[in-house]
């Protein structure tokens, strides 16, 4: 049979979803700058404002950080249509320039709402440098599979429309027997 | 509901993490087959693939068609749909801030000598 594909050392321009175990998510991507300059884009909030925005008609109109460990940090979106906001707080743990940010990540529901309950998520953000590139992986502990599996029910809600296209193009890619 | 959805989620995701039983799901997109008909083409046992698509089966990933003689497996689409859709979902949204990220780095370092300089004096003010 065709092996899969799978080569560590390439590069990933292509934003990477995986599962290390069944309480984290993982996501890797490469980016055509030096790792101080990706570091600097993940670590100071007018830079960070910029491009941490989510899906399509969200804004981030509130950036708070303060970039040290003990330090805490304020992330709200809003939806420019109907005015939902949600967003993230926490604390750094760990703050080693140009190459490891740990930080505390809680869930504000806001005004979208979700009664689910959760922990603290723990978030690694590693630069890697690779040539004239950066790998950076972020990697989400959920502290627990329950909490991931919240947090994957409720990210589930309202993909299902996409769903079976994304099927389609899933085994498009798959080798063919 | 949600955990029904969670946990179906979590044998998905076992199914799906062997390559093997992803390229069977693959064989399976193009039609059903028979347990035969689905070793033929990797080059493992029978009883090797019938424990994959025990795997497959338990995730509801895939179901035994109609014909009791040749006992087809035909491929069902729910449950790798709604973890593909997550999973896609979440990556989307990473997907959409890193192009924006890209767009960032590489303007700053258009302005690179100047940015340096820049970075060392007054921060500015947060937009709004």
């Amino acid at each position: 049979m065709n092996a899969t594909k799978e080569n560590t050392m390439q590069t990933i321009d292509r934003a990477e979803v995986t599962q290390p175990s069944d309480r984290e998510v993982q996501v890797k991507r490469s980016f055509k700058a030096p790792q101080a300059l990706v570091y600097r884009a993940y670590t100071e909030p007018q830079l960070v404002q910029r491009w941490l925005l989510g899906p399509p008609g969200w804004s981030m109109p509130v950036c708070e950080m303060d970039v040290r460990v003990g330090g805490r940090y304020r992330w709200r979106w809003r939806n420019n249509d109907n005015g939902a906001e949600f967003g993230f707080s926490g604390t750094f743990r760990e703050v080693q320039p140009p190459s490891r940010l740990v930080h505390t990540e809680a869930y504000d529901p806001g005004t979208v709402g979700d009664d689910f309950p959760r922990n603290d998520a723990i978030v690694t953000v590693t630069f890697t440098p690779d040539g004239d590139r950066t790998t950076v992986t972020t990697l989400v502990d959920f502290g627990s599979k329950h909490a991931r599996d919240a947090a994957v029910s409720t990210g589930m809600t309202d993909g299902m429309e996409q769903s079976y296209q994304l099927l389609d193009r899933l085994l498009e890619q798959q080798p063919r027997a | 509901m949600k955990q029904d959805a969670s946990t179906r989620l979590d044998a998905t995701f076992l199914a799906l993490a062997d390559p093997t039983r992803r390229a069977i799901l693959a064989r399976l997109a193009t039609g059903e087959a028979s347990v035969t008909e689905l070793a033929e083409p990797f080059s493992i046992s029978q009883p090797a693939i019938s424990k994959h698509l025990k795997v497959l089966e338990r995730a509801g990933l895939i179901s035994v068609g109609q014909d009791a003689q040749r006992r087809p497996r035909r491929l069902e689409g729910t449950p790798l749909a709604e973890a593909t859709a997550w999973l896609e979902q979440y990556r989307a949204a990473w997907e959409a801030n890193y192009q924006r990220l890209d767009g960032l780095l590489e303007e700053m370092q258009r302005a690179s000598p100047a940015a340096k300089r820049a970075r060392q004096q007054t921060k500015r003010p947060k937009r709004r």
